[in-house]
C-alpha cells in the first residue's frame, strides 16, 4: 500500500500522521526546526522561503489558538495566508468537502492546512489531490477527529529533546482522556518510532482505547505508579462534555485521582518536566501550582510549535 | 589539467593583512556557514575584533529552494551582536555565482540596518552571476572552474585550513 | 425455446452433480439432464466446453435501491448488474424508502421487476412499521404480496418486549424472521471493529460484544416466541460460536455471512479506505479466518453480497462520514471462487451456499437448483477467467466496493433466465 504522506521519492509529501512516518524523517524535521527557532529574535521575523506561496488554512472545526500558530508560521515564512472557517459556511450549503477543496485549487492554493471533526479527512483530501493529478499540493493535519495532530505531537518531541537531549533513556508518562485524544495518538506514535524505552498511559479505563498495549505502551490506572520515576509528564485536556457522564462522573472526582497536583507530581524524577498541549482545565487536569510552578514547560511549547510548523511547511514545500 | 591549488593557511595570513588597515571598532564579523564561518572564527582572533562573531545559514534565504529543497540540515544563524550601523565583514571560504552572498546580505538586512557591508573570501573562482565583487579576496584562480567542480574549503582535527576540489 | 447446453462440466449441488453432463432446457424449464429426451430439437446450442454449468446464483441480500434510492441505482441497472454476475434471484432487504411495510409497495416492486423479466425477486418485508421498532407490520397480508420473510434490516428493535411480540406474531404463521445481530446502545455512533486499527485511526469502535449480545437476545427471543430465525451478516468468530451453541440447544437457527466479511478484515480499511466502510463492520483477522472456515463447514448457511450501491458523492467522504455498504452482487460469484480456491472447498459444496442452501433460506423450491421440470435458471462460467473489478466495467450503478482493482478468478459468460438468455458475453 502507497503511503500516502511520502511521495515517489521518498521525501514528506502531506504530513498526515506521525504513525507510520520514518525516523528519518521525524528526526530531520526537528532537526530543521531548531534553526527556526531563532528567527523569533530578529528585528524582522521572516524568513523568505515561501514567498509567493498561497497557503489555506482550511478550518472545518473552529480552533482559534491552533489556527493561529500555523498562520504565524506561514506568515513567517512570507506565504500568504488564507483562513477559511469552512464549518460555517459551504458545507451547511450542500457543498462537500472536495468541492471545496476543488475550488480552492481552481484559486492556485500550494498548501492547505486542515482540521476536521472526521478522523481520515486530511487523507481524503491528500488522496484527492493525487488521484487528479495535483501532486504539487501539500496538505497538513491540523487535527483530524481523534485521529492525529502531528504537528502537535512534533512540537512535543522537540519540546523533550530540547530538555532532555536524548530519547533513548526516558520514561514518559501520557495522563487523561487517551480515547478521544488526537493529540495522545500522535504522541504515542512518536515516542516509540524515535526509541523512548518506556511509555505509560495513565488514566480510567473508560478513556483509553481498546488495545491501547498494542500501540507499545504501558497501562497504569494508578496515577502514582505511573508518575514513579518519570522524565517527562505530558497531561492531557479533559474535554467539558465528557466530564459528567457515562464516561466519568465528575471533574471533581477526576482530579482527586488524576489531577497533577505537587505531591503526585514528586514522585516522578526531580527534574521532570510537565507538559500539557493546551487549552488547560486548571483544578480538573493539572493543579494551578504546577501549571506555574518550575517544572512546567507549557509555554516554551507554545513557542516552539511556530518553529515547527516553520520547519515543516519549508520541508514540504521545497519536495 | 591538473590545477595547482595554493596553501589555505597561507591565504588566511594574506587576507588578514588586507583587512586589519580597516578594522576599527565598530568591524563586526559574520561568516557564512560552513566554510566561511571556520575562517571567520581565525580571523576574528586574528584581527582582535571586539564585537563577538556572528554565523549566518543561508539555507532558508537559497533562490534554489523551488528547485532543490531545503537543504538537510540547516544551521543556526546568530548574530550576537547590534547590525544596526555596524560595519560588517561579511566572510566566504569561496566567491561563485554570487548568490550565497546575495542570500547572506538578505538575512542580514533581517536583522538590522547596518552601517557597511564588506564581503571578504579566500579564493575567487569566477562565473559571477550577479554584480557582486570581493573587497578583500587573498586569491583569484588563473583561470574558471567548469561547473562540474566544486571548490571546497575543510578543516581537519588540528584545526589547519585548505582547499579542495571536489568533483559535484 | 428449446436450449442445449453442450460439453459443459454441469454442478448441481442439490442434486449432488458434478459431471459432464448437458443440459436441456425446453418452455422455461430444465427439459432433461445428460441424454436429450426423445424428439428434443434445439434452437439453440450453447458450446459450454471447459466450462461450468450450474444453477443461476441465489443472492439473499441485495438492495436495488428502489424505491426511494433511485439516484443511487435502478432496478434496472441492478438488474444488469445481476444478470452480468450469473444472479438469478435476489431477495430484497426492507430498508428502501419508503420501507417495504405495505402491501402495495412490495407488489409495486414485483410488477416492476417483472417486467423487466431479469432476476426473480423475493422481497423480505419489514418486521415493524418504517422499521420503527414499535409497532409490527401486516406480516400476513406482506406475504400475500410476496414477501418470504421479516427483517429490520441495519435497524435494531430496541424494545426487547416488541421484538418478542414480532417474533410470536411471525411464529403464528411460521414465517421466518431474518435479524442482524447489533445490540443497539452499544453499537451506536460506532464505525469500525472496536481493535487495534480503530484504536490507531481513531475511529470509534463497535465491539463484538454488540454482536454477541444481539445474538444472544435474538436466540432468547426465538425460542420464547418458537420462531423460525436466520441471522443475517454475522462478522465475527464469537457470534459463530454462539450459533453453534444455539443449534446444541435445539434452536432452529440458519445463518449467512457476505462476501465482504468472508474476505476482508479492519487491516484492509488501511489509511481510511471508504470502501471499507460496511456494517456489520470489518472484524479481525481472526473473525475473518473463523467465519471462512464456518462456511466450509456448513456452520454459515449462505454466503451473500449484501449488495449496496451507494453513489460518489455518498461515498468520498471522511471515513466516518462515508454511507456504510458495498456493491457486489457482480462479485458474488468470484468471490465464492476466491473462497473456494483458499479454502479448498470442492467446487460442489462452495456452489451450493450461493445456489441450493441460499434458496433454501428463502424458501425457494423452484430457485437454486437443475432438476428436471425446476425453473432453468442457469449460470455458466469459466473457471479459469478472471473478472477484474473495475468502475468501468462494473454494471451496477454503485462502483463502491473495497475490490476495486482486483482481479478475482472466474467469469460469466452466460446467464439464463427461465429459459431465456438474459446476459451472453461477447468472445
Amino acid at each position: 500500500m502507497r503511503n500516502p504522506q511520502l511521495n515517489r521519492h521518498g521525501e514528506l509529501q502531506h504530513l498526515l500522521s506521525l504513525d507510520g512516518l520514518p525516523l528519518s524523517i521525524l528526526g530531520a524535521i526537528l532537526d530543521i526546526a531548531a534553526p527556526f527557532t531563532e528567527v523569533a529574535e530578529r528585528e524582522i521575523k521572516k524568513l523568505p522561503l515561501l514567498r509567493g506561496k498561497s497557503v489555506f488554512n482550511l478550518f472545518f472545526e473552529n480552533s482559534t489558538r491552533t489556527r493561529t500558530t500555523f498562520e504565524i508560521a506561514a506568515k513567517r515564512l512570507s506565504a500568504d495566508v488564507i483562513n477559511l472557517n469552512v464549518s460555517t459556511s459551504s458545507t451547511k450549503k450542500g457543498e462537500t468537502l472536495l468541492d471545496t477543496v476543488d475550488n480552492l485549487c481552481a484559486m492556485q492554493a500550494d498548501m492547505f492546512v486542515v482540521r476536521h471533526e472526521s478522523s481520515g479527512a486530511p487523507y481524503l483530501i491528500a488522496d484527492h489531490l493525487h488521484a487528479t493529478g495535483r501532486d504539487d499540493i501539500h496538505v497538513v493535519n491540523a487535527g483530524d477527529g481523534r485521529h492525529a495532530h502531528p504537528t502537535q505531537g512534533l512540537l512535543d518531541m522537540y519540546t523533550i529533546r530540547h530538555f532532555k537531549k536524548e530519547f533513548h533513556n526516558l520514561i514518559v508518562v501520557v495522563v487523561g482522556d487517551v480515547l478521544h485524544s488526537r493529540v495522545a495518538r500522535s504522541q504515542l506514535a512518536a515516542l516509540t518510532t524515535l526509541g523512548v524505552p518506556e511509555v505509560r498511559v495513565v488514566g480510567p479505563r473508560t478513556l483509553l482505547p481498546t488495545d491501547v498495549e498494542r500501540m507499545g505502551v504501558r497501562v497504569c490506572h494508578d496515577m502514582r505508579e505511573g508518575l514513579r520515576g518519570a522524565d517527562v509528564v505530558m497531561m492531557l485536556r479533559l474535554q467539558n462534555e465528557r466530564m459528567n457522564g457515562a464516561l466519568l462522573p465528575s471533574p471533581q472526582e477526576y482530579f482527586k485521582v488524576w489531577g497533577l497536583t505537587p505531591e503526585k507530581l514528586a514522585l516522578a524524577k526531580p527534574d521532570a518536566i510537565v507538559m500539557h498541549p493546551g487549552p488547560m482545565n486548571r483544578g480538573v487536569e493539572i493543579d494551578s501550582t504546577v501549571a506555574d510552578g518550575g517544572q512546567a514547560v507549557i509555554l516554551p511549547q507554545v513557542t516552539f510549535g511556530i518553529a515547527v510548523r516553520m520547519a515543516v511547511m519549508s520541508m514540504l514545500a521545497g519536495n | 589539467m591538473p590545477i595547482e591549488l595554493p596553501n589555505a593557511e597561507t591565504l588566511l595570513a594574506r587576507l588578514v593583512d588586507q583587512i586589519r588597515p580597516d578594522v576599527s571598532e565598530r568591524t563586526a564579523l559574520v561568516g557564512i556557514h560552513t566554510g566561511g564561518a571556520w575562517l571567520a572564527e581565525r580571523l576574528h582572533r586574528l584581527l582582535g575584533v571586539k564585537a563577538p562573531l556572528g554565523t549566518i545559514d543561508v539555507s532558508f534565504y537559497r533562490d534554489d529552494y523551488g528547485s532543490r529543497g531545503l537543504h538537510p540540515r540547516p544551521q543556526r544563524s546568530g548574530i550576537p551582536f547590534d547590525v544596526e550601523s555596524a560595519d560588517i565583514i561579511i566572510v566566504d571560504d569561496v566567491l561563485y555565482t554570487g548568490r550565497t552572498t546575495r542570500a547572506a546580505l538578505n538575512e542580514l538586512f533581517d536583522y538590522g540596518r547596518p552601517g557597511r557591508v564588506d564581503l571578504a573570501v579566500l579564493c575567487d573562482r569566477h562565473g559571477r552571476e550577479l554584480p557582486i565583487g570581493a573587497r578583500y579576496c587573498a586569491y583569484t584562480l588563473p583561470q574558471a572552474l567548469p561547473a562540474s567542480r566544486s571548490l571546497r574549503l575543510s578543516r581537519d582535527a588540528t584545526g589547519t585550513l585548505s582547499l579542495r576540489l571536489i568533483d559535484a | 425455446m428449446k436450449i442445449r447446453i453442450a460439453h459443459g462440466r454441469l454442478i448441481d449441488p442439490a442434486n449432488r452433480v458434478d459431471a459432464q453432463r448437458d443440459l436441456y432446457i425446453a418452455d422455461g424449464r430444465v427439459a432433461a439432464v445428460g441424454d436429450a429426451p426423445e424428439g428434443f430439437v434445439a434452437d439453440r446450442e450453447i458450446d459450454a466446453t471447459g466450462l461450468v454449468v450450474c444453477p443461476g446464483l441465489v443472492d439473499i441480500a441485495a438492495r436495488l435501491r428502489e424505491p426511494g434510492f433511485e439516484y443511487r441505482a435502478t432496478l434496472e441497472s441492478e438488474m444488469e448488474a445481476a444478470m452480468a454476475g450469473g444472479v438469478t434471484s435476489v431477495a430484497i432487504p426492507p430498508d428502501t424508502d419508503p420501507v417495504l411495510d405495505e402491501p402495495g409497495l412490495v407488489e409495486m416492486l414485483r410488477y416492476r421487476a417483472k417486467r423487466l423479466n431479469r432476476a426473480h425477486i423475493y422481497p423480505v418485508g419489514a418486521l415493524t412499521v418504517g422499521l420503527g421498532g414499535e409497532r409490527l407490520s401486516e406480516m400476513a397480508e406482506l406475504t400475500d404480496a410476496g414477501c418470504v420473510a421479516f427483517s429490520q434490516a441495519n435497524t435494531p428493535v430496541v424494545d426487547t418486549k416488541v421484538l418478542l411480540h414480532a417474533m410470536e406474531y411471525a411464529a403464528t404463521f411460521d414465517f421466518p424472521v431474518w435479524l442482524q445481530p447489533m445490540a443497539p446502545f452499544l453499537s451506536r455512533g460506532g464505525i469500525a471493529h472496536d481493535g487495534e486499527v480503530a484504536a490507531r485511526l481513531g475511529l470509534t469502535g463497535i465491539p463484538t460484544a454488540a454482536e454477541t449480545i444481539g445474538l444472544y437476545t435474538h436466540i432468547e427471543l426465538a425460542r420464547l416466541a418458537g420462531c423460525r430465525l436466520h441471522v443475517t451478516r454475522l462478522s465475527s468468530a464469537e457470534g459463530l460460536k454462539m450459533i453453534k451453541w444455539a443449534r446444541k440447544e435445539g434452536v432452529d437457527i440458519t445463518c449467512d455471512v457476505s462476501i465482504n466479511q468472508l474476505h476482508l478484515c479492519d487491516m484492509d480499511i488501511g489509511y481510511f479506505n471508504p470502501h471499507c466502510r460496511l456494517l456489520p463492520p470489518l472484524r479481525s483477522q481472526r473473525d475473518r479466518d473463523a467465519l471462512q472456515r464456518g462456511l466450509v463447514e456448513g456452520d454459515i448457511n449462505a454466503l451473500c453480497s449484501n449488495h449496496t450501491p451507494v453513489d460518489d458523492d455518498a461515498k468520498q467522504c471522511p471515513f466516518s462520514e462515508a454511507e456504510p455498504g458495498a456493491t457486489g452482487l457482480e462479485l458474488l460469484l468470484p468471490l465464492t471462487l476466491k473462497w473456494a480456491e483458499q479454502c479448498s472447498v470442492p467446487l460442489v459444496d462452495a456452489l451450493a451456499r450461493v445456489t441450493s442452501d441460499a434458496a433454501r433460506i428463502i424458501g425457494s423450491q423452484r430457485g437454486g437448483h437443475l432438476s428436471v421440470d425446476a425453473r432453468a435458471d442457469v449460470c455458466i462460467f469459466d473457471p479459469e477467467g478472471e473478472t477484474l473489478v473495475k468502475r468501468e466495467t462494473l454494471r451496477s450503478q454503485g462502483k463502491n466496493t473495497p475490490f476495486l482493482g482486483l482481479c478475482l478468478p472466474g467469469r460469466v459468460r452466460t446467464t439464463i433466465v427461465e429459459g431465456q438468455i438474459m446476459y451472453s458475453e461477447a468472445q
